[in-house]
C-alpha cells in the first residue's frame, strides 16, 4: 500500500494541568492521553470506544488539531499538522471536519441555518455568493433537509435535525474524514437510527470516512469496521470490529461488552474489586485495580499494545482472554 | 416548531414603562433644543422664589429663572452624559474583554486584575480625583464616570464572552478553520450583545446619577450650565423658603434612573428567552 | 395495590390552550414490584413520573386518580403530600450534579429527610446517612458524607442521590432515567444496586427510561408511552419479545442488531413525534405507523388483552405478532 494512510496518529501525549489542586484533587497526575497510535485508511471507518476518563474526546480533539498534544504527532494523508505553518493548516481543515455531540450546543442560536452550514467555507475564503449558496443547499439535502430550511433559525429544528444540520456543515467542503464525537447519544432511538443510516449513505456515496468516538458499542459496530478500546488515556485494544466484540482479549473489552444492556440476555456485573486490595501503581497496568484477573506483573509493569497472535488485533495486556 | 411567546407578561409591563420614561426623557432633551419656556439661564431676581403659576409651571428659583426650563435644558446633560460616559464604557470595555477571554492565561489575570483596581476605587472618589486634578465641567465629569464604566463592561464581556466560548459551536467555528477575530465578530459578539445592552441601560442610569452627584459637588457643570444635579445644589441654600424646588429635579433624577432601569429589566426578559428557546 | 393509577391526565400551560401531556393513563404497582417506563422524548414519562409525586411544574394541571397506600394523592394538601416525599415515596433524577445541591456536603444532604421525616437529631441523622453511604456501596462512607458534590464522581453522586432517597425506608422509589448521564459500567453496577435494595425491603420501583433493553433487564413490567399514551403494557417479557403494538416493534427495530452487517439500513419511523395534539381522535401513532388505516385517525384505538395483563391500544394489534 503506498498510499498514505487518511490518518495516523503517533504516540499522542497530553496531560491538563489542574489548576490550583486542593487536598481533594484525586485525579491531578493523570494525563489525559498516555501514548495513544493508530493509523485510519480511507473507505475503512474507525471507531473508538470509551467510558469517560478515557481521553477519547481529548483524542478528538488533538486529531483535528484543536488543542496541541505535549508529545507526539497527527499526520492527515501524510503530512504533520502541527508542523504546518497556518495558512496550510487552515486549508488542510477542508479535508477534516468534525460533528459535535450536542445538537443544542454546536449550532450558534443566533445564526440561520445557512450561515452556520457555511462557516467552514468562510474560513476557506472560497465559494460567495450563488455559489456559495449552491453549496449550501447541496448539502441540506444530501442529509435530507429542505432548501427551505436555510433562512430558519437553530430553534426550529427538533435534535434529530439539528444533528442533520451539524452534518451538513461538516460535508459542506467535501472532507475525507469526519470525526464524529458522540453524535447520536444525545438523541432518541428513532432518530439516531435515521441518523445513523444517514452516516452509512455518505460513506458510501460520499466518500467519507467516519472517526466515530461512542460510549454505545452498538452504535461504533454499526459504521466502524476497525475499532479500539480505549482506558485512562491508551487504547488497550485495537481490530476489526466484528472479531473484537466477538471474542474480546483484552478484560476491559469485556467488561464493557458484558455491562451494555442486552435485551436478549441480562447484563452480567463485574464484581467491585474493593479498592484498598489493589491500589494503582505507576508502573503498572491502569485497569489493574478493576482487573477480574489481575496477576503481579500487571502492577510492576504497564503492558505495550502490540499484536497478539492474529496481526490485525492488537491488545495491550500480559494475559489477554482467549 | 412552537416559538415561544417572545414577552412574558411580567417583562412587557416593565419593557413598555420603561421605554415610555426613557422615551418622555429623550423628548424633553430634543424639544430643549429647539424651545423652552423661558431662556434657563435668563434671570430675573423680581420673580425669584415663585411658586408655581401659570406662567411659571414649576416656579422660580434664587435668581428668577424658570425651573421647568432647566429642567428641559438639564435634560440634555443628563443624556450626553449618559451616552458618552456609557460610550466610552462599552468601546473600551468590550475590547479589554474580548482580549482577555481569548488570550487567556495571565494576559487575561492582568486585565482583570486591572479591572478589580480600578473598580475597587469608590466610583465617585475616582470622580472626584479626576476632576480635581484635570478641573471641573461637565467634558470631565463625563470622561471619568466613562473610566469607570470600563472596568465593569470589562469584566462582564469576559465572563460572557468565556461562556460562548465554552459553548460547541464555539469549537466547531475553530473547527472549521475561522481565526479569532471571525470568531469574536460572528459568534461571540451577537450572543454577548443582550447582556451588554441590559448593562448598558444599568450603567446610563448609574450615569445620569453620577453626573447629579458631581455637579452637585460643585465639580460637574460650571454656571451658566444648567444640570440637574446643580439645581439639586442651587436648592440646598433656599431650602427652608421654597422645599419644592428641590423635589423637581429630584424627580426628574429618579424617573429617569427608574425608566432606564425598567427598559433594562424589559430588555433582559425580552431578548435572552428568544436566545434560550428550544423547540 | 400499593400504587394505583387511573385515567392520570396532565396538561401544561402553552402559548393559546392547554397541552395535553399525558393523556388519561392507567396502571397499577404491587409492593416489591418494578415497572418500567419507557417512551421517547415528548412520551410523557417524565412528567408521569412528576405527577405522582406531585412535582409537576407551576400552572400544571394533573386530574385523574393516583391513589397510594388506599390513599388518593392528587389533590391532596401541600402539607401533607410534603410529608409523603422522600418518607413514603422518594424520586431517583437523572443528573445528579444538579439534583444535589453543590453547597452541601453529601452527608448533610442525605441526612435531611431523616431529619425532616423521622425527627432525628442532627447528630444521629449524620450518623445514620454514613450508613446508608455504606449501604449504597460507597467507598469510604465518612469521606463520601464530607465531601461536596463536585468532589466526588458521576456514580458516586448518583448513589448518595439513592442513599438519600431509601432514608426513610420508602415503598415506592421513582428513578427517572438514574443511568443515563453515566457510564455504561457504571451503569451497570446502579442498576445492580437498586435491583439488590429492591429485593432487600421489597421495595417498589418505577424506572423511567429511554432504553429498552436496560429496562428489560431490570424490571417485572413495562409500559411503553407515546404522545402521552400508553400503547403497550404487560410483563416485560412477553412485550419485549413478542410486541402487539406497531410502536413498540418500531423501537425494537430500530435498534443496531447485534450481528447484523455492518451499514445494514435501520428501520426507522418516518416523521416526528406530534409537539401538540390538537385533535386527540384517533391513535398518535397514526400516519407514522407502517399499519395505518383509515380508522386509526378517527377512533381512539381500543385495549385488546392477549393474556397475562398484556394490554395492547391497537386497531390492528392481532396482526403485529403476525407479521413477525
Amino acid at each position: 500500500m503506498t498510499e498514505a494512510p487518511l490518518l495516523e496518529v503517533s504516540a499522542l501525549v497530553k496531560t491538563y494541568r489542574l489548576r490550583g489542586a486542593g487536598p481533594f484533587a484525586r485525579k491531578s497526575s493523570r494525563p489525559a492521553l498516555a501514548g495513544v497510535s493508530f493509523s485510519m485508511e480511507q473507505g475503512r471507518s474507525f471507531g473508538i470506544v470509551g467510558e469517560s476518563g478515557s481521553g477519547k474526546s481529548t483524542l478528538a480533539r488533538i486529531a483535528l488539531a484543536l488543542d496541541r498534544p505535549d508529545e507526539g504527532a497527527v499526520r492527515l494523508q501524510g503530512r504533520s499538522l502541527f508542523d504546518m505553518p497556518r495558512r496550510e493548516l487552515r486549508a488542510a481543515r477542508a479535508h477534516m471536519q468534525m460533528v459535535f455531540q450536542d445538537p443544542y450546543g454546536s449550532l450558534d442560536p443566533r445564526q440561520r441555518v445557512d450561515r452556520i452550514v457555511a462557516e467552514p467555507l468562510a474560513a476557506l475564503g472560497g465559494a460567495t455568493g450563488a455559489e456559495r449558496r449552491a453549496r449550501v443547499q447541496a448539502s441540506l439535502e444530501a442529509v435530507g433537509l429542505k432548501a427551505s430550511d436555510a433562512s430558519k433559525h437553530p430553534h426550529e429544528f427538533s435534535g434529530g435535525q439539528r444533528q442533520r444540520i451539524a452534518i451538513a456543515r461538516a460535508l459542506i467542503t467535501r472532507p475525507r474524514l469526519v470525526v464524529a464525537d458522540e453524535p447520536v447519544s444525545a438523541l432518541d432511538v428513532s432518530v439516531q437510527a435515521q441518523t445513523l443510516n444517514l452516516m452509512s449513505d455518505l460513506e458510501r456515496e460520499a466518500g467519507v470516512t467516519f472517526l466515530l468516538i461512542s460510549h454505545d458499542l452498538a452504535v461504533v459496530a454499526h459504521i466502524c469496521a476497525t475499532t479500539a478500546v480505549m482506558f485512562r488515556g491508551r487504547i488497550v485494544e485495537l481490530g476489526a470490529t466484528d472479531a473484537l466484540f466477538a471474542n474480546p482479549a483484552h478484560p476491559y473489552t469485556r467488561e464493557l461488552i458484558d455491562a451494555t444492556p442486552r435485551l436478549d440476555r441480562p447484563t452480567r456485573v463485574q464484581p467491585l474489586t474493593p479498592s484498598n486490595s489493589v491500589s494503582e501503581t505507576a508502573e503498572g497496568c491502569p485497569y489493574a485495580p478493576r482487573c477480574a484477573f489481575v496477576r503481579p506483573r500487571c502492577l510492576k509493569e504497564a503492558p505495550l499494545l502490540e499484536a497478539k497472535g492474529d496481526e490485525s488485533r492488537k491488545v495491550a495486556c500480559w494475559y489477554p482472554l482467549g | 416548531m412552537t416559538l415561544p411567546a417572545r414577552f412574558r407578561p411580567r417583562g412587557e409591563l416593565n419593557l413598555w414603562l420603561g421605554a415610555a420614561l426613557v422615551a418622555a426623557l429623550i423628548a424633553a432633551a430634543a424639544l430643549s433644543l429647539v424651545w423652552t419656556p423661558y431662556p434657563p439661564t435668563a434671570i430675573d431676581i423680581p420673580h425669584k422664589l415663585a411658586p408655581p403659576s401659570a406662567a411659571h409651571w414649576f416656579g422660580t428659583d434664587a435668581l428668577g429663572r424658570d425651573v421647568a426650563s432647566q429642567i428641559l435644558a438639564g435634560s440634555r446633560i443628563s443624556i450626553l452624559v449618559g451616552v458618552i460616559a456609557v460610550g466610552i464604557g462599552l468601546a473600551f470595555g468590550i475590547l479589554l474583554g474580548l482580549v482577555a477571554a481569548f488570550s487567556k492565561g495571565l494576559v487575561e489575570d492582568g486585565i482583570m486584575k486591572f479591572s478589580d483596581l480600578v473598580f475597587a476605587f469608590p466610583a465617585l472618589l475616582l470622580a472626584i480625583m479626576l476632576t480635581s486634578t484635570f478641573g471641573p465641567g461637565v467634558v470631565n465629569a463625563i470622561v471619568a464616570i466613562g473610566v469607570y464604566n470600563v472596568p465593569i463592561i470589562a469584566k462582564l464581556t469576559r465572563a460572557t464572552a468565556n461562556g460562548v466560548l465554552s459553548r460547541e459551536y464555539a469549537l466547531a467555528a475553530r473547527a472549521a478553520g475561522r481565526g479569532p477575530i471571525a470568531i469574536a465578530v460572528d459568534h461571540v459578539l451577537p450572543n454577548i450583545a443582550p447582556a451588554l445592552i441590559v448593562q448598558a441601560t444599568i450603567q446610563f442610569a448609574i450615569a445620569i446619577l453620577a453626573e447629579a452627584a458631581l455637579s452637585y459637588l460643585g465639580l460637574g457643570a460650571q454656571p451658566p450650565e444648567t444640570s440637574w444635579g446643580k439645581m439639586l445644589a442651587d436648592a440646598q441654600n433656599v431650602l427652608y423658603n421654597a422645599p419644592g424646588l428641590a423635589l423637581y429635579p429630584g424627580i426628574a433624577i429618579a424617573l429617569s434612573v427608574l425608566g432606564l432601569n425598567l427598559l433594562g429589566d424589559g430588555l433582559r426578559d425580552a431578548l435572552d428567552p428568544k436566545l434560550k428557546a428550544r423547540s | 395495590m400499593l400504587l394505583e393509577v387511573a385515567g392520570l391526565a396532565v396538561d401544561l400551560p402553552a402559548p393559546g390552550a392547554m397541552q395535553r401531556v399525558v393523556d388519561r393513563i392507567s396502571f397499577s404497582l404491587d409492593e416489591g414490584e418494578s415497572l418500567g417506563v419507557v417512551g421517547e422524548s415528548g412520551s410523557g414519562k417524565t412528567m408521569t413520573a412528576l405527577a405522582l409525586m406531585a412535582l409537576t411544574p407551576e400552572g400544571a394541571r394533573v386530574s385523574g386518580s393516583i391513589r397510594f397506600e388506599g390513599r388518593e394523592l392528587i389533590g391532596l394538601e401541600d402539607e401533607a403530600m410534603r410529608q409523603l416525599r422522600g418518607d413514603r415515596i422518594a424520586m431517583i433524577f437523572q443528573e445528579p450534579m444538579t439534583a444535589l445541591n453543590p453547597l452541601h456536603r453529601v452527608g448533610a444532604q442525605v441526612a435531611e429527610p431523616l431529619m425532616l421525616h423521622r425527627g432525628l437529631d442532627r447528630r444521629d441523622a449524620r450518623e445514620r446517612a454514613v450508613d446508608l453511604l455504606e449501604r449504597v456501596r460507597l467507598a469510604d462512607p465518612e469521606r463520601a458524607a464530607r465531601s461536596y458534590p463536585f468532589e466526588l464522581s458521576g456514580g458516586e453522586r448518583q448513589r448518595a442521590m439513592i442513599a438519600m432517597a431509601i432514608g426513610c425506608g420508602p415503598r415506592l422509589i421513582i428513578a427517572d432515567e438514574p443511568t443515563t448521564a453515566l457510564d455504561v459500567t457504571v451503569q451497570a453496577r446502579i442498576l445492580a444496586l437498586i435491583d439488590g435494595l429492591k429485593s432487600e425491603s421489597k421495595m417498589a420501583v418505577i424506572l423511567v427510561s429511554h432504553d429498552l433493553a436496560v429496562i428489560a433487564g431490570h424490571c417485572d413490567r413495562v409500559i411503553v408511552m407515546y404522545a402521552g399514551v400508553i400503547m403497550e403494557s404487560g410483563p416485560v417479557e412477553t412485550v419485549l419479545r413478542e410486541p402487539r403494538n406497531p410502536y413498540t416493534l418500531a423501537l425494537l427495530e430500530a435498534r443496531p442488531q447485534a450481528g447484523a452487517p455492518r451499514g445494514a439500513r435501520l428501520k426507522t419511523i418516518p416523521g416526528a413525534p406530534p409537539t401538540q395534539r390538537e385533535d386527540r381522535s384517533g391513535c398518535p401513532f397514526a400516519g407514522r405507523c407502517a399499519l395505518t388505516v383509515p380508522i386509526c385517525r378517527t377512533a381512539p384505538p381500543p385495549e385488546v388483552a392477549f393474556g397475562l395483563n398484556h394490554v395492547s391500544r391497537c386497531h390492528r394489534a392481532a396482526e403485529v405478532g403476525a407479521a413477525r
